[in-house]
């Protein structure tokens, strides 16, 4: 990939538009399912058809127990053209387009948009589009990066040539990012810090990496964050928010609000006085040009789902901070910004010392938000704990919720 | 009394500011993480000649304590937990006044960040200078205020913690016991030296003092501008109910121009 | 063996004269067929019993509203929003309505207005399945979806740019003899080959031009139309099939090869009887699949059946003599209209110019609705002069 031109100053930024959003609400299976990089088509659960565009019923046996379920991905490619003209905006702004129809294995033929170096045998992938609506792509069938397509590309938040900021550096999960981000090519990282006074390992060694910039940044400080905004929001186009305040209590082992309070403080009205200040700016730059403003990132937690009552605080905050990272995520939407949600299990750090292993990496973890970031993925649940948990939640929150009180 | 208002009216007599900005960037008081914390001084807009109020501009603001340059009551510590008078609501008014004696130990502190204030140093002190009077404050100056731009300097953390001068114990005893000073006041962020967890009783000024109902005053500015005697401060805390302690605005008023 | 059309004559041919936009709404536009149908036919307006509606722009209202908007008391009512198979099912319907008595006279009116917005919008809500799985795919409309099937269609049978070519030519010609057309300037091979891409491999010249307009015709008996001496033509045979060869990965066929058979044994008529063939010519590939699917030849033969006949109105196989859509303009819903109102003419001598010698029997054919990736209405009638 070419590196982007530096920006003329004097010509007007290109506007946010958005490819066409509209679903029917049955639709929005493809999205849910690609939402977490997964391609899933209906299929019904009694005489077993597969079947696309998503219907009510099943148009074979008229069976209304149709589910979404993971198909295989290969296809062949029928036909193809290339669109120099349409009649929406978004796609107006990009032309020309390449589309291709494709026969999948699995039975139905799909449209997709197509990756420049597709032939006869392909893999569908169902990836978010800007306006954070499923949409099918075919590949090729080697291993490709999707961001490296020039159309693909637009439906990816690729740190290559962009400019990122890491709210906490002094974390193992904080430094792994910006190593993740380097490897990644991103052009420029400032990374946040918080209580200059406090050393900790590795932290020091990120100031010798060329692209890193070091910039105190506190989330529980207002005035910061609107300075830091000031300083750099019109260069940010990902925000990686790893910043986060974790303690191992529950309601009953600790006396008072005191832990709980700081846990807030960072976790939900961190995220909102960051998403406050850089929010704006961030979504007047959705369109601005191959390096625009992209995505926010947002360290969760799968506590967020389903309250695990050893850690019930923290739970309790990231779950705040999943309910308003939601509402970024639509505030976000209208500029093509992506909010990817990231769920993981617990991290291997010292808040979770006592848990039993699995425990996912601080590397792992930055490796597959990295990954989210080139594949538009926008909900991220890594590691085995992630996976299990999600599995458990889908299938029964309830169950869920009375196996994690056991 | 009549001679200090003219005198005050004159400018004859010198108002000294002894105390930081409250501000988020202050460094605060940072316990091991599991322990709990002090919540570091924090300001929010509630309007600002806007649509959340047109006209009027104010803020929240948030802390700890013993935020900034704040005082220390003797409830503060295990040791004065049951002394009457011991919350900053009930310490008569009368102990927020007093003669300052200034200590200089700032070629001390300069040279090595772990400098221990002695007894013995305090008594050379005296032969220069003059006996410690009771119910005064004793200020250690060091000269550490001057780091305040820079919060890692101020705290002066390694792995092995923070490294700021302060009293020993025999000091301590000595201010309480020989002298019944009001209280103890220093430029960093405790009365206690840094590494003072590691003397017996740790923190000792903590310890003694509050543990006799004297009080401590902490990250002073501006020490190096008073005169080794002569001063009188005043530094009377918020009237907290039950309050442990105040960020305060300590004000040192000296005779002169 | 199905009940024939006997005793229906199919008259008044009318075009309210195509625009590229419009600020007039459809109702404007359905308003003034009806006004035209009832001037030529110098019926009075009460005497439409029966009214017929095809249009996409018409919303918030259906054809029940326009009765009132247009002052009608029908006693038989239909809305065929079929697109461009709405000629020929409205027709089939209203036949079968005059037949049975239900109605005496069908005003059968189809067409839609062009603000400069209109095509975008009805794309965007033209089907469930385009919103949700086709539209997001660049927005290219029909272009792209047709794009597909010609591209799959040149590919497997060996079709070039110039057999399609060969079509839009003829039917330019053919439109230049059409005082309607809203293409007025003849266009040669070398133009249409140099045209600039829309959706490759379909250029510019492969494409309707969405334009405003309406065309209408009346249903009734044959002794009414004989007792108001207005001149008709018959009906033959008709077919229509929705969503056939559903399982086709791609769809190179439609209803017709399902169905032809029996539209030929209820009309009498071989495909070599038919005088002309109007097709519905959204785009040029979808001529020759008709073609191939009504008889006239094999399947995968349309290039050599292109190579070796000629199309305008005096050739060896006249084809969309009006010029089609590709240039008279494509008016919404009325394009599923135009060649209905063609053969109309073409079969009681009103062709003018471009008139078909002695044309005796024609063949209509309607395609509408692309819902997803495919059209799904296919139908067809053969028409007769009321002579023969």
């Amino acid at each position: 990939m070419q590196r982007p031109k530096r920006k003329n100053p004097v010509l007007r930024t290109r506007l946010p538009t958005l490819p066409p959003a509209a679903r029917s609400r049955i639709a929005l299976g493809l999205t849910a399912a690609a939402a977490m990089g997964r391609f899933e088509l209906q299929q019904c659960r009694d005489c077993g058809t597969v079947q696309y565009p998503p219907r009510e019923v099943c148009q074979k046996c008229l069976s209304i127990k149709i589910a979404w379920k993971g198909q295989p991905d290969g296809g062949e490619l029928l036909a193809r053209t290339v669109l120099h003209h349409s009649n929406d905006l978004f796609f107006r702004e990009r032309l020309p387009w390449r589309l291709g129809l494709i026969k999948l294995d699995c039975g139905p033929t799909v449209v997709a948009h197509l990756h420049d170096s597709v032939e006869k045998r392909v893999r569908v992938k169902a990836m978010l589009d800007r306006a954070g609506q499923a949409v099918l792509a075919a590949l090729p069938e080697k291993e490709v990066n999707v961001a490296e397509d020039r159309q693909l590309r637009e439906f990816t938040c690729d740190p290559q040539f962009r400019k990122v900021l890491i709210t906490d550096g002094k974390t193992a999960l904080g430094q792994q990012l910006v190593h993740a981000m380097v490897k990644a090519k991103a052009d420029l990282i400032w990374v946040g810090h918080s209580e200059p006074w406090k050393k900790f390992s590795g932290f020091s060694e990120l100031k010798n990496i060329p692209q890193v910039t070091l910039l105190p940044l506190d989330l529980t400080d207002s005035k910061n964050v609107r300075e830091v905004a000031a300083e750099i929001g019109a260069k940010v186009d990902i925000v990686v928010n790893n910043a986060e305040h974790h303690r191992a209590f529950g309601i009953g082992n600790r006396a008072g609000v005191e832990t709980a309070r700081a846990e807030m403080d960072i976790n939900y009205f961190g995220l909102l006085r960051l998403a406050q200040e850089l929010g704006p700016v961030m979504r007047a730059r959705g369109a601005d040009g191959q390096s625009s403003a992209v995505a926010w990132v947002n360290v969760l937690s799968i506590y967020a789902l389903a309250n695990f009552p050893p850690h019930g605080t923290f739970s309790a905050s990231k779950a705040a901070a999943h309910s308003l990272a939601q509402c970024l995520r639509a505030e976000m939407r209208p500029a093509g910004v992506r909010v990817v949600n990231v769920f993981p299990g617990p991290i291997d750090d010292e808040w979770n010392q006592l848990l039993p292993p699995p425990k996912v990496t601080p590397a792992t973890l930055a490796t597959s938000i990295v990954k989210a970031l080139q594949e538009g993925i926008e909900d991220v649940y890594p590691g085995d704990v992630a996976q299990e948990w999600l599995a458990r939640w889908r299938d029964n929150p309830k169950a869920l919720e009375r196996e994690l009180s056991a | 009394m009549k001679e200090f208002i003219s005198k005050l009216a004159e400018g004859k007599v010198r108002v000294i500011d002894l105390t930081h900005t409250l501000s988020a960037e202050f460094p605060h008081i940072s316990l091991p993480p599991e322990m709990g914390q002090a919540w570091p001084f924090r300001i929010e807009e509630v309007s600002r000649y806007d649509e959340r109020g047109p006209a009027w501009y104010w803020n929240n603001f948030s802390c700890g304590e013993h935020t900034g340059t704040h005082f220390d009551a003797p409830v503060h510590w295990v040791s004065g937990k049951d002394l009457p008078n011991g919350s900053v609501d009930t310490i008569p008014a009368q102990n927020f006044i007093g003669p300052a004696f200034v200590l200089d130990c700032s070629n001390e502190a300069q040279k090595d960040a772990d400098f221990l204030l002695t007894k013995k140093f305090i008594q050379s002190w005296e032969k220069k200078h003059s006996k410690i009077t009771p119910h005064s404050w004793v200020l250690m100056r060091t000269d550490w205020y001057k780091r305040a731009g820079d919060p890692a300097a101020f705290q002066n953390y390694d792995e092995t913690g923070q490294h700021t001068p302060g009293p020993d114990i025999d000091a301590v005893k000595f201010l309480v016991e020989e002298r019944e000073v009001l209280g103890f006041g220093t430029e960093t962020i405790g009365t206690d030296a840094g590494q003072a967890q590691h003397l017996r009783p740790p923190y000792p000024c903590h310890y003694y003092m509050h543990g006799a109902g004297r009080y401590g005053l902490q990250c002073l500015a501006n020490l190096d501008q008073l005169p080794p005697t002569g001063a009188v401060v005043i530094a009377a805390p918020l009237k907290i109910q039950n309050g442990s302690g105040s960020p305060l605005r300590v004000l040192a008023l000296v005779e002169g121009k | 063996m199905r009940q024939g059309y006997q005793g229906v004559a199919i008259a008044v041919p009318v075009t309210v004269p195509y625009v590229r936009y419009s600020i007039r709404s459809a109702h404007w536009w359905l308003a003034r067929a009806l006004s035209l149908l009832l001037q030529k036919s110098t019926l009075p307006k009460e005497s439409i019993d029966g009214l017929s509606v095809s249009s996409f722009t018409l919303a918030p209202d259906s054809a029940i509203g326009l009765t009132q908007h247009l002052g009608l008391s029908p006693r038989w009512l239909d809305h065929v929003p079929f697109g461009g198979a709405s000629g020929v099912v409205a027709l089939r319907r209203a036949a079968r309505a005059v037949q049975a008595g239900d109605a005496a006279v069908v005003a059968c009116l189809a067409g839609d207005t062009n603000h400069v917005d209109s095509f975008r919008l009805t794309l965007a809500n033209f089907s469930q399945f385009a919103r949700d799985a086709v539209y997001p795919y660049g927005a290219g409309g029909p272009n792209a979806s047709f794009a597909f099937l010609t591209a799959y269609y040149m590919d497997k049978y060996g079709a070039t740019r110039e057999d399609f070519g060969k079509l839009c030519v003829a039917q330019r010609a053919n439109a230049l003899k059409f005082d309607f057309s809203l293409f007025k300037k003849p266009l040669t091979i070398e133009e249409y080959m140099a045209a600039r891409p829309i959706a490759e491999p379909l250029h510019l010249f492969d494409c309707v031009m969405p334009c405003a307009g309406a065309d209408a015709f009346l249903v009734l008996s044959e002794e009414k139309a004989k007792a108001l001496n207005i001149p008709y033509a018959r009906l033959l045979g008709t077919i229509e099939r929705h969503n056939a060869f559903a399982s086709d990965p791609v769809q190179m066929r439609a209803g017709w090869a399902l169905d032809r058979e029996e539209l030929y044994a209820q009309a009498g008529a071989a495909p070599q009887d038919m005088d002309f063939v109007q097709t519905y010519d959204d785009y040029p590939v979808i001529s020759l699949m008709q073609m191939e699917d009504l008889g006239f030849c094999a399947k995968g033969e349309g290039p050599a059946f292109v190579r070796k006949n000629a199309f305008t109105h005096e050739g060896s196989f006249p084809l969309n003599t009006s010029g089609g859509q590709l240039s008279v303009g494509q008016a919404g819903a009325a394009g599923g209209y135009l060649g209905m109102v063609e053969a109309i003419r073409q079969l009681t001598g009103q062709a003018e110019r471009r008139q078909v010698k002695s044309a005796k029997l024609g063949l209509v054919s309607g395609f509408g609705m692309i819902n997803y990736d495919r059209g799904l209405g296919s139908g067809a009638a053969i028409l007769a002069t009321a002579k023969a």
